[in-house]
């Protein structure tokens, strides 16, 4: 499986020829749904009107659901408290919290994950809540990173991410974040790996129908980081974007990589006025 | 860190039917993997759950490897009497976790 992954640049030849034939009729074997679905589909990526948008919510079983609903049966609110205990615990050299600058959650990061990514003046581009999250114990607390998927770092951003629940998500108002929305939709459009497919073939030509019997999501990052039921644990958006990734047989970027932010913030952008979710529970 | 969350109803009214709600936070490892050197990862799994009204035990159930991490047992009872329920999961490895809910029966 390892090596039929190549690059993720979008051609099919150079991928074949690098992996040759053994690899080639694995995969034909292995995912016949997904190749009809990329030879058939003609290539129109129309987007999705904007009153025709679903959260993937609205696709769960009654019990996922109810899970997502009641935050005593979302495993989720563990990683919730665990933030929370994080944002007040004093950290780094200069032993100080989250909480110590920014108070009360509930009222200074109420909104915060409605308009991430967002764009950083030193850096020159957008980053996410994790980079943030980073950026301000390196600055503020003088404390080592937190690592991409770490319990901790997803315990904060899934406690930061709860403060935004129920309100919309923010459309982008800074005109510097333009070209990176459109580099982010470029990357959403590229037919990428070894089955040559675009994240838009599936996600706008296609939602609502099956893929090896699981519906068809419109890719709303509504509710992360989210409770994956196929993880058993919370994942950020940026594991979710790899395992589509991978799916495409394309190699996925390094977790904290600039093509991921860019396409997490044209999701964002994708969704605009959805209601956030977090933390969301996915099969 | 282990950790429950209960979802007990405050007030029943007598012999009204409530629904009782855990969640427990446990990593729930099968004990038929292997990690990426091919050794067998040992299993660790919470292997009992109980919960008793006032000292009666009024559920219990075993776990299996099939569970999913952090395991959600939901069950029902009849409020008799106000009083704590208290609840247990012991496992693997001497897990063993304790928490209870008040409940006032009028």
């Amino acid at each position: 499986m390892k090596e039929a992954r190549t690059r993720r640049v979008g051609k099919a030849k150079r991928a074949h020829r690098g992996v040759g034939r053994v690899g080639t009729a694995l995969c034909a074997f292995a995912h016949p749904t997904l190749l009809l679905l990329a030879l058939c589909t003609p290539l129109l990526a129309t987007e999705i009107p904007l009153d025709q948008r679903r959260s993937g919510y609205e696709d769960l079983s009654r019990d996922s659901k109810a899970m997502e609903d009641d935050d005593t049966a979302n495993p989720a609110t563990f990683w919730v408290l665990d933030g929370e205990a994080l944002w007040n615990a004093k950290a780094g050299s200069a032993n100080k919290s989250c909480a110590d600058c920014h108070g009360d959650a509930a009222q200074s990061m109420k909104g915060v994950a409605a308009r991430y990514p967002a764009f950083d003046e030193r850096l020159g581009r957008p980053i996410d809540l994790e980079e943030r999250i980073n950026l301000e114990r390196r600055d503020r607390q003088n404390a080592p990173p937190l690592k991409f998927e770490s319990h901790e770092l997803l315990a904060l951003t899934a406690f930061i991410g709860r403060q935004s629940r129920g309100l919309p998500i923010a459309e982008a108002a800074d005109p510097r974040l333009k070209p990176f929305i459109a580099q982010g939709r470029a990357l959403y459009e590229l037919r990428q790996g070894q089955i040559n497919m675009s994240c838009a073939q599936c996600h706008d030509d296609n939602w609502g129908k099956k893929l090896a019997g699981n519906i068809v999501p419109q890719a709303h990052p509504t509710g992360y980081p989210i409770y994956r039921l196929e993880w058993q644990s919370v994942g950020s958006l940026q594991r979710r974007l790899r395992n589509c990734i991978a799916g495409m047989r394309a190699e996925p970027f390094d977790f904290g990589a600039p093509d991921y932010v860019a396409l997490e913030l044209f999701l964002m952008q994708r969704a605009r006025g959805m209601t956030i979710e977090t933390p969301g529970v996915r099969p | 860190m282990a950790r429950a969350l209960i979802n007990v109803p405050q007030k029943a009214k007598s012999g009204q039917v409530i629904e009782i709600k855990t969640l427990i936070s446990h990593i729930m490892e099968t004990g038929f993997r292997h990690d990426n050197v091919g050794k067998a990862i040992p299993r660790n799994i919470i292997t009992t759950f109980v919960a008793r009204y006032n000292g009666e035990e009024i559920f219990r159930t075993d776990l299996f490897p099939a569970i999913a991490a952090n395991p959600f047992v939901s069950f029902h009872t009849v409020a008799t009497e106000s009083g704590t329920i208290e609840f247990e999961w012991t496992g693997d490895n001497g897990f063993h976790e304790t928490g209870s809910a008040k409940i006032t029966v009028e």
